[in-house]
């Protein structure tokens, strides 16, 4: 580790050298509103996956299984794309007030 | 040892602009781009032909703005090639997004800047109102004087730049039409002595290494930012030490030897003008007609204008006792005008500081003769007998 501040140590020009940062660091903390899915209306066209910006729909064999919220910002676009209107943008601050009872 | 400047170099007829082209072709860039301004046309009017004909690998690419010029260079340069572009006044300012970009990345462009005064009212000719408008945005910034120093440093250029120590842009700054139109006499390195000079551009870290890559120009909140910035502060001063150093590798190939800062008549000098660029000429004939007249008069002119070299100006004035700052750009509002603010700074704390004064001339192509530099040094001796300096800038030749 080289000696002195901070500035002289990290890499220059913020120049990142480990590739896929992006998925370490957790940038879903400014959202105010979440998707949440009704499994049971949901037919697995997966436009959803394809128009979100973030790449946060989880998928596996074919199937929509969740959604990555460290890494949704809320925007909405799978809501307002879902063709089967399953998918349904829930404020945050009620899942904060869930945690708190 | 036999050095490349005791073997034969050509001598070419070309103007500014082909000089510059002519180096670009030499140093073969992975990529150019850039779009056709006045009066930068000449140097990709001439590069096109190059690559047309097959003399250069590069890719070029015709874009469909500065913006989009400045940004491939930044695409190309972070994906591991070298990159070259040049502009001119209002293209600089539709780059200016990018300027920042390029240097905050840290990416070795190099930018050949043939000033050129900006709109409004539209103008295509010369003064330095495209340069120092981008002085703060991290860029390196030499100032040649003709088309031979317009070729030489065009070469240099990259070394400087592209230093493990520096690793930011160069901005190669030449005066529209006196140096990009003027035909001189050019003396050229052979093309295998230019590229041993030149050298490959070997970055440390690029966006398609394989096996690893790397992400260039993510985010820095308020985290890391500031330090970035100061890092920035930190290789534009290393600069200083590598600039003087590769111009002397160069005079090693060449027998051209140049200095962050050039004097004419300085070593006795009382009085002094103080100069970017190609006016220079014109200031050492008002020199040599002040001795005349008998007043000590001699010149500095500014070769690298970013960063400012602070000890060499100083040490270059030795007992100057009076200086006269050329400037030819406005800086509107500020309480001096952008080199005499640099000269200000500069001189604060000699011991004998000179007294100074401001001159603005030369605006938007406005030809400045001998006479009206001549009544400069006469203003600036005048601050002697005086013993004090003008509240404000003196407007050279404005009618």
């Amino acid at each position: 580790m080289p000696e002195g501040p901070v500035w002289k140590q990290i890499p220059e020009g913020g120049i990142e050298i480990l590739p896929g940062s992006t998925d370490r660091i957790r940038t879903g903390a400014w959202r105010t509103e979440r998707p949440v899915i009704d499994f049971s209306k949901c037919t697995h066209c997966m436009i959803c996956w394809v128009d979100c910006p973030d790449a946060c729909f989880e998928v596996s064999e074919e199937q929509l299984t969740g959604v990555d919220l460290h890494h949704c910002k809320g925007c909405g676009i799978c809501a307002s794309v879902c063709p089967a209107k399953c998918i349904e943008m829930i404020p945050e601050a009620s899942f904060a007030e869930a945690a708190q009872k | 040892m036999t050095t490349i400047a005791q073997t034969a170099q050509q001598s070419l007829a070309i103007n500014g602009g082909e000089s510059v082209a002519y180096a670009m072709r030499q140093t073969d860039p992975e990529v150019v781009a850039a779009y056709p301004i006045t009066p930068q046309t000449f140097i990709i009017e001439k590069f096109s032909e190059y690559v047309a004909d097959g003399l250069v690998n590069t890719e070029y690419i015709n874009v469909e703005s500065e913006h989009a010029a400045l940004s491939a260079c930044v695409g190309a340069s972070a994906a591991g090639g070298r990159a070259a572009t040049a502009t001119s006044g209002p293209g600089l300012a539709l780059m200016f997004e990018i300027l920042g970009v390029t240097s905050g990345m840290r990416l070795p462009v190099v930018m050949h800047l043939c000033s050129r005064a900006l709109s409004a009212p539209i103008n295509i000719l010369c003064d330095h109102s495209d340069a120092m408008a981008m002085r703060d945005q991290g860029w390196v910034m030499m100032f040649g004087a003709d088309p031979q120093e317009a070729y030489d440093q065009a070469l240099v250029a990259h070394t400087i730049a592209e230093h493990a120590q520096v690793k930011l842009p160069f901005a190669n700054v030449l005066d529209g039409f006196t140096v990009t139109h003027s035909v001189e006499r050019v003396d050229v390195l052979p093309d295998h002595a230019a590229k041993a000079f030149v050298g490959e551009y070997e970055p440390e870290v690029w966006a398609l290494q394989p096996g690893g890559g790397a992400t260039f120009g993510g985010l820095d909140a308020s985290d890391f930012y500031f330090e970035h910035k100061r890092q920035q502060a930190e290789a534009i001063s290393n600069a200083l030490s590598v600039a003087q150093m590769q111009l002397d590798a160069f005079a090693d190939v060449s027998g051209r030897q140049y200095s962050l800062v050039e004097t004419y008549m300085l070593d006795d000098a009382d009085v002094a003008l103080i100069v970017l660029g190609s006016s220079e000429g014109m200031v050492r004939a008002a020199v040599n007609d002040a001795r005349k007249d008998g007043i000590r008069a001699g010149m500095l002119r500014v070769r690298l204008y970013r960063p400012f070299p602070v000890e060499q100006v100083r040490a270059a004035l030795g007992s100057v006792r009076a200086i006269g700052v050329l400037d030819r750009a406005i800086s509107f509002g500020a309480p001096g005008n952008s080199l005499f603010q640099d000269m200000h700074t500069a001189t604060h704390g000699m011991s004998d500081r000179p007294f100074s004064a401001g001159f603005v001339y030369g605006l938007g192509g406005r030809s400045t003769p001998k006479q009206e530099f001549r009544d400069a040094i006469r203003r600036v001796a005048d601050m002697l007998d005086r013993e004090s300096e003008p509240d404000g800038p003196v407007y050279l030749g404005l009618h």
